[in-house]
């Protein structure tokens, strides 16, 4: 595993598209061009925060503090209820107890200043990549703005084709176009990139890095992917027990390489205690099953 | 060659029935030689009277459609979007639906006589269920996790619907209207065959009081070509309004 990756990484670098490679070498390129103020990130509060779906707890007194811009991934056991903790912050679903505060006011005030990126790009397949973009921007300058959006995640030659004949990695970019186009100050993704390959994952995982630091939204990554998270965040949080079992700050520098020895240490370190604890036998898996509606949530 | 190939057994199948004919095996009381039939056609077609039927029936068909598959849609749309209507309406529709169309003739001539409104009534009778339920059944399979990304994306209301539910739902109502073209001429020849004065249906009744097979024969071949026409206006729709389902793209060469 770490060594495909180790190899992912080597290759990508060479065979990274021409738009991208311009992306990285100067990050600020792209808000230079649009003139687009630098949005400030928003603070993330999750106070005393439970969830529960019938009789099954996912999530106990979760408490959690994001500075604005800081980029935080939460990483955990499928079935911990990493999404969960997510969709709450994106109010797709209701604590139980609890609360989530985004600048010190209810999520409802924020509601515009906050987009998701799912583990399925959500791509409506009846409207082209740019109207795609478009959705739900306001004002007849919308369809500019999404194309300068694809133009930054490097498909701007696909605004005309249909959802349909894009690759996987393709959709996850232009969800991601979808997602910046709003100039969200905080972008939460749920695994986005979990159904793709090795190398696009990297590739995406760049993308996604030099936007952060070019937009200054602050995000919240939910993955399965150790590597990922230690390469992406400023913060890695894991979730067991319902509960946070770990709050680890990545002090590594922008950019980072997998090759890295503190790279490789931390990511071991932090893979060690996911795995510390075995599953157990009354796990989640084992429970009973509760209704399907239920049951889709918490995966 | 292999072109021509399908069109083989038709071909000598028409030659087989004009030789039948012309040697006098098979009687023009059961079977008029092919080229009458297109003598009639031809006949029927300069004198107008063609067209005055074809027009009739056409009419109705289209104005049934319209009447039934209207109603419909709106009320496909109706219980597929809310839990209420669907409680209440649904179950009354689905017993109804058990009730073939046909079996309301004695009936609906007693309502309605035996003029246009009967015909209209059964046709729209007849094309309201498929679009019905086909409506209602797409609206429900829209995808969710597109109505959660786009009502996460600040869309609701009639946006929602515009961009997310009706689009999601449209190749359903397609295929629903494909079932009710079918439906609609059936019902309509049964319609036109009761009584009627002017049609196709009439044109073909009133032939066989007159023994003139060819005629009816060519009644018989219209209403194929309508139906078929009915499917292919269908076919087209679906290929302009569902150009982005990766079913309906067409292949680039």
């Amino acid at each position: 595993m770490h060594m495909t990756e180790l190899d992912g990484a080597a290759l990508t670098l060479r065979t990274l598209p021409e738009p991208m490679r311009r992306l990285r070498a100067i990050p600020d390129a792209s808000q230079a061009r649009t003139g687009a103020p630098r949005a400030e990130g928003l603070a993330v509060e999750v106070r005393g925060v439970a969830k529960a779906y019938g009789k099954r707890r996912v999530l106990e007194a979760i408490d959690l503090r994001i500075a604005p811009g800081e980029f935080v991934a939460i990483v955990g056991r499928s079935g911990c209820g990493k999404s969960t903790l997510l969709r709450l912050v994106a109010a797709l679903e209701h604590a139980d107890t609890g609360e989530v505060a985004l600048d010190g006011a209810a999520l409802a005030q924020h509601r515009e200043d906050v987009r998701i990126m799912f583990q399925d790009a959500r791509l409506l397949p009846w409207k082209r990549v740019v109207d795609n973009i478009a959705l739900g921007l306001p004002g007849p300058d919308g369809q500019r703005r999404a194309r300068e959006a694809l133009a930054q995640v490097g498909l701007a030659e696909r605004a005309d084709d249909w959802p349909a004949v894009l690759s996987g990695g393709q959709r996850q970019r232009v969800a991601l176009a979808r997602a910046l186009v709003h100039r969200p100050r905080l972008l939460l993704l749920d695994e986005p990139l979990g159904a793709l390959d090795a190398l696009t994952r990297i590739e995406m995982q760049q993308l996604i890095e030099s936007l952060w630091r070019t937009h200054g939204f602050t995000a919240l990554l939910v993955t399965h992917d150790v590597s990922e998270a230690v390469a992406l965040a400023d913060r890695v949080v894991l979730i067991e027990d319902h509960g946070i079992a770990l709050d680890e700050r990545v002090a590594l520098g922008r950019p980072r390489s997998r090759g890295q020895a503190a790279f490789a240490a931390l990511e071991d370190r932090v893979l060690q205690r996911v795995l510390r604890e075995p599953a157990r036998p009354d796990g989640e898996v084992a429970a009973p099953l509760p209704g399907i509606e239920t049951w889709r949530w918490a995966i | 060659m292999q072109r021509g190939l399908p069109w083989v057994v038709p071909v000598l199948t028409l030659i087989g029935w004009e030789l039948a004919s012309t040697r006098g095996w098979l009687s023009t009381r059961v079977l008029p030689e092919p080229l009458a039939v297109a003598t009639a056609f031809w006949s029927l077609l300069r004198s107008g009277e063609l067209w005055q039927h074809v027009a009739v029936s056409s009419m109705r068909a289209l104005a049934g459609l319209a009447v039934g598959g209207g109603l419909g849609l709106l009320l496909g749309l109706l219980t597929g979007s809310s839990r209420v209507l669907e409680t209440l309406l649904d179950t009354s529709l689905q017993m109804l639906r058990n009730i073939p169309a046909l079996a309301l003739i004695p009936l609906v001539i007693l309502w309605f006589g035996i003029d246009e409104t009967a015909k209209l009534f059964l046709v729209a009778v007849g094309v309201f269920f498929p679009i019905y339920l086909n409506t209602f059944h797409g609206i429900r399979s829209v995808d969710k996790g597109l109505i959660e990304m786009a009502r996460s994306y600040g869309l609701s209301g009639w946006a929602l619907w515009r961009h997310v539910v009706l689009p999601g739902a449209l190749p359903s109502v397609l295929v629903g209207l494909r079932f009710s073209l079918g439906l609609m001429w059936v019902l309509l020849i049964v319609a036109e065959t009761i009584s009627a004065q002017a049609g196709i249906g009439y044109l073909t009744m009133n032939a066989r009081e007159f023994l003139q097979t060819d005629v009816v024969l060519v009644g018989i071949l219209l209403y194929a070509a309508l139906g078929k026409l009915a499917d292919v206006l269908a076919k087209a729709l679906e290929r302009g309004w569902l150009r982005w389902h990766p079913g309906y793209q067409v292949q680039a060469a």
